[in-house]
């Protein structure tokens, strides 16, 4: 069901617009569960798979559309606007973007899954859209003239036949008055005459950002504000025993030190737990932590060490798991014989190093708390907020400042329960600010994945039988330490939707225990898969002696919709129905032709140690290949001079902001794929800033990124994550290419090159 | 007492001698435009110029900034954008946003020594600069935009 309602009255952009404006509210919630008067945040169960946003027209004739979504650098804050400004036909100088708190009204906030566009770009049309058709209304009543003469130009609606016009603002209390319109009546723009949508649009917060005036969660200030560092357990699930209380007073600035206790498993959301030092400002926090000298019960995960636990994983992928999908018979098409090919991957942990590391700033008083928290998931600050401090829900108000980067750690908000824990324990504000240490130390990391492949090639070198197994611990054990064995949207992201045409084919997965917390990073577990799955594909082109592009091509087969629920039954597809989002494989096709051909593929003269490599994955149901080129001298120095990705994420809004991430996209798979490397020895993680743990620079980045958007009509999908998975089997294949070296193991670092 | 100009307002100091800058400048003068990544200067998303100069912020003690003339990104635009900005903002570099200000800090720097950066000057002058978004592209983009202009 989906419905407009006018709320003019209903006072929920209270301080946003004067008396008289026009609100509208756009939902996709019955009529019965949005009562009038009920509280922020109340129905979260009901609306949670349900979005709304609001829109409102002052008399002045500025345009307030509220960003429900976090922006932490996708642009989502300024697309999902321009969608509806489009609609309503308004001027975007006119349109005032403003930050929603979390509320449970606005359905998911969790700005994750690279689904902000895919999910609110129908809603937005149909709120721009329903205002747009009541100013009209408004203003045919006003001339006396029929409403199917009248349109409209930006931010005004034209009577031709009389040559009279009127403003937005002019209009809008008129329109106020009038009863929304059905869905049926919108009449929605053709795309020809889109002025915004697909033409590009810099970020709304561009002009701030450069001059230094934007406001991240890191800036975040309030009047008698102290600052917290906090020492965590080294170890997850460690105890405190004692520290030394006295000592951190000794630094000037150092107002007192407050225990936080260790969390009850599972971890969830919780925070884990320390010595949280209070100060009069940042600097004096993280001195006196240094003489906090505390001791530590580590507990059973203080047996953890990574380079064992590797080997137990590899141990696993070596043996049969649970099947995720099949077709055909795998094992009697390898009794067949035919030439066998098989081989191991691996991708460490990895942490997501946003530049901003967790941060938020909470005041806690009589009950209710404000908290302005660097995340991407305001409602689950306010679930965990209440549940920490046994307060309602709706106690909590967080709003949203500007994330320095997210990549899916900001959406666990176990930093802001710290400052809301401190503020009511310290009876004043508390801003936690966590260091690089703290975050590298203390992420919810990428799992750390073993994957296991074989293949037969059948006479023609095509492949006759293919089995995967991946092996790794579960994002399902960050809410029950029990669930180690992968769940199907993990499963799904490359894994299970492999769409290459083999009659025998096999996914399978075995669970393993978690020792540290496991979350989301920028595609999750398409990382790992595409890794292995492409790598592979390109060891059997070889294996076949045939060029990887037409190899690649001839695995994908023939353009046709892979019947994915025949062999996964429990395929997901990103929460998208197959019927608008099906599994396509012309549109694989396209975007490895596209990416091959604006390459250069096949034509370039390549010298020692220079070399291409592709790799093609579909992930948040967005199509992506990519080339990559390598050079890689006598030192085994890698230098990558240049990249093509083809990009078919059907209607891309944005194309500015899509360039962008896709160029983003190369730089984090770069580092990914060159530096990335979490382990831990007893327990804990042994790397700590930039230096144990680097990401790329600019002259270890891709020196070009060239960008191919596909035209598509199709509905459109995700951008933020799908240009991270082909990135690095891509990159590998290359370096196979130029070197003769088959990277099998990440990141990089570990093999040598010359 | 530590003395310094920051921003061109002549402030004075009597907190620790080895408080680095960056957290004067952010939680006691409130200039949250220089930001927090790393505290080594392994990043420099706290890069401000010290007496024309770019210096991390992060590990400058107050007691190394004494007497010195601090500016910060808040002060770069006091008289119209610069035209590293409007590079910035013609190539439409950012995508956070949180490391820009460190990097139009380096940028400026880099272009008062080096009047038309070639690319091995640029990735020399910038390498110090992280961006976890990945604008690196659109940096050096926007640094040659810049350097044009000027000529």
């Amino acid at each position: 069901m989906n419905s407009i309602t006018n709320v003019s009255r209903r006072g929920f952009l209270q301080g946003a617009l004067s008396a008289g404006a026009l609100v509208l509210s756009v939902r996709l919630v019955p009529e019965a569960l949005w009562a009038a008067d009920a509280p922020p945040g109340s129905r979260a169960d009901q609306a949670v798979l349900h979005p709304s946003v609001y829109l409102g027209i002052d008399t002045d004739g500025t345009v307030y559309v509220m960003a429900h979504r976090s922006e932490m650098g996708t642009t989502s804050r300024t697309s999902l606007p321009l969608v509806l400004a489009e609609e309503l036909d308004a001027d975007w100088s006119r349109v005032k973007v403003q930050q929603a708190i979390g509320d449970a009204r606005y359905g998911s906030q969790d700005t994750d899954g690279s689904h902000s566009i895919r999910e609110f770009y129908d809603p937005m049309c149909e709120a721009g859209g329903t205002a747009r058709l009541m100013l009209i209304r408004a203003a045919a009543q006003q001339w006396g003239v029929p409403e199917g003469e009248c349109s409209t130009e930006p931010h005004v609606v034209v009577h031709k036949a009389s040559g009279k016009k009127a403003g937005y603002g002019e209009l809008a209390a008129a329109a106020a008055k009038l009863p929304v319109p059905k869905k049926e009546e919108l009449k929605f723009k053709p795309s020809s005459a889109w002025r915004y949508v697909g033409k590009g649009q810099s970020s709304c917060d561009l002009e701030d950002i450069c001059t230094g005036k934007a406001k991240f969660g890191m800036d975040a200030r309030t009047e008698d504000m102290v600052y917290a560092s906090i020492e965590h357990p080294p170890v997850l699930g460690g105890k405190l025993k004692s520290y030394d209380e006295k000592g951190p007073l000794q630094v000037k600035g150092v107002r007192q030190t407050v225990a936080i206790d260790t969390f009850t498993p599972p971890h969830h959301f919780q925070p884990l737990g320390g010595i949280a030092v209070i100060a009069d400002n940042t600097w004096s926090a993280m001195k006196g932590r240094q003489k906090l000298k505390p001791v530590w019960d580590n507990g059973p995960h203080a047996a953890y060490n990574s380079e064992q636990f590797k080997k137990e994983l590899q141990e696993t992928a070596r043996k049969p798991g649970k099947a995720a999908r099949n077709q055909g018979d795998v094992a009697a098409a390898f009794a067949q014989g035919g030439k066998i090919l098989e081989a191991e991957y691996y991708v460490p942990h990895l942490a997501h190093a946003s530049m901003e590391p967790p941060v938020a700033l909470a005041d806690y008083r009589d009950g209710k708390v404000t908290v302005w928290a660097s995340t991407q998931n305001p409602q689950g600050v306010q679930e965990v907020i209440a549940e920490k401090l046994g307060v309602p829900k709706e106690s909590v108000t967080c709003h949203v400042p500007l994330l320095g980067g997210g990549f899916g750690r900001k959406s666990k908000p176990d930093f802001a329960a710290e400052a809301a824990i401190l503020s009511k324990k310290v009876g004043r504000p508390v801003k936690v600010v966590w260091s690089r240490e703290d975050d590298i130390h203390f992420d919810y990391f990428h799992t750390v994945s073993a994957m296991y492949m074989k293949a037969a090639l059948g006479s023609n070198g095509m492949p006759t039988a293919w089995l995967q197994r991946s092996v790794f611990p579960s994002i399902g054990t960050t809410f029950n330490v029990d669930a180690t064995a992968a769940g199907a949207g993990e499963l799904q992201q490359g894994w299970t939707d492999l769409p290459f045409d083999i009659p025998n084919m096999r996914a399978e997965n075995a669970g393993a225990a978690a020792h540290v917390r496991i979350g989301w990073l920028r595609s999750v577990a398409n990382i790992y898969h595409a890794f292995a799955a492409q790598s592979f594909a390109n060891e059997c082109a070889h294996a076949a002696g045939r060029d990887s592009v037409e190899y690649l091509l001839a695995l994908v087969g023939p353009a046709r919709i892979v019947d994915i629920k025949k062999s996964a039954p429990d395929y997901p597809n990103y929460g998208g129905s197959l019927e608008s989002y099906p599994i396509d494989t012309a549109r694989y096709r396209h975007v490895i032709e596209v990416a091959a051909g604006e390459s250069g593929w096949g034509k370039k003269k390549f010298g020692k140690g220079q070399g291409m490599g592709i790799a093609v994955h579909r992930s948040f149901l967005t199509y992506v290949a990519t080339v990559v080129q390598v050079e890689v001298n006598d030192q085994g120095e890698l230098r990558i001079p240049r990249v093509d990705t083809a990009v078919d994420a059907g209607l891309v809004v944005n194309p500015v902001a899509t360039r962008n991430q896709f160029e983003g996209a190369a730089v984090f798979g770069t580092s990914l794929a060159r530096f990335g490397e979490i382990t831990a020895t007893d327990g804990v993680v042994d790397q700590a800033n930039f230096d144990s743990y680097p990401v790329s620079r600019m002259n270890e980045a891709p020196y070009q990124t060239n960008v191919h958007i596909v035209e598509s009509s199709a509905p459109p999908a995700g951008v933020g994550e799908p240009g991270v998975p082909p990135f690095a089997p891509a990159l590998c294949n290359a370096i196979f290419a130029a070197t003769g070296k088959r990277v099998r193991e990440l990141p990089l670092s570990r093999t040598k090159l010359a | 007492m530590v003395q310094l100009k920051v921003n061109g307002v002549q402030r004075s100091f009597d907190g620790e001698l080895d408080m680095p800058l960056l957290w004067y400048l952010r939680d006691i003068l409130g200039l949250t435009g220089t930001k927090f990544g790393c505290g080594m200067a392994l990043c420099g998303a706290c890069t401000v110029h010290q007496n024309g100069k770019a210096v991390r912020s992060c590990i400058t003690t107050m007691q190394r900034a004494a007497g010195s003339e601090i500016r910060t990104i808040e002060d770069v635009a006091a008289h119209g954008l610069h035209p590293v900005q409007k590079a910035w903002m013609q190539v439409s570099v950012p995508q956070c946003g949180y490391c820009q200000s460190g990097q139009i800090m380096q940028a400026i720097s880099l272009l008062n020594e080096k009047q038309k950066p070639t690319d091995q000057d640029i990735d020399d002058g910038m390498s110090g600069n992280i961006c976890r978004c990945g604008t690196y592209q659109r940096i050096r983009a926007a640094i040659k935009a810049a350097a044009g202009e000027r000529a």
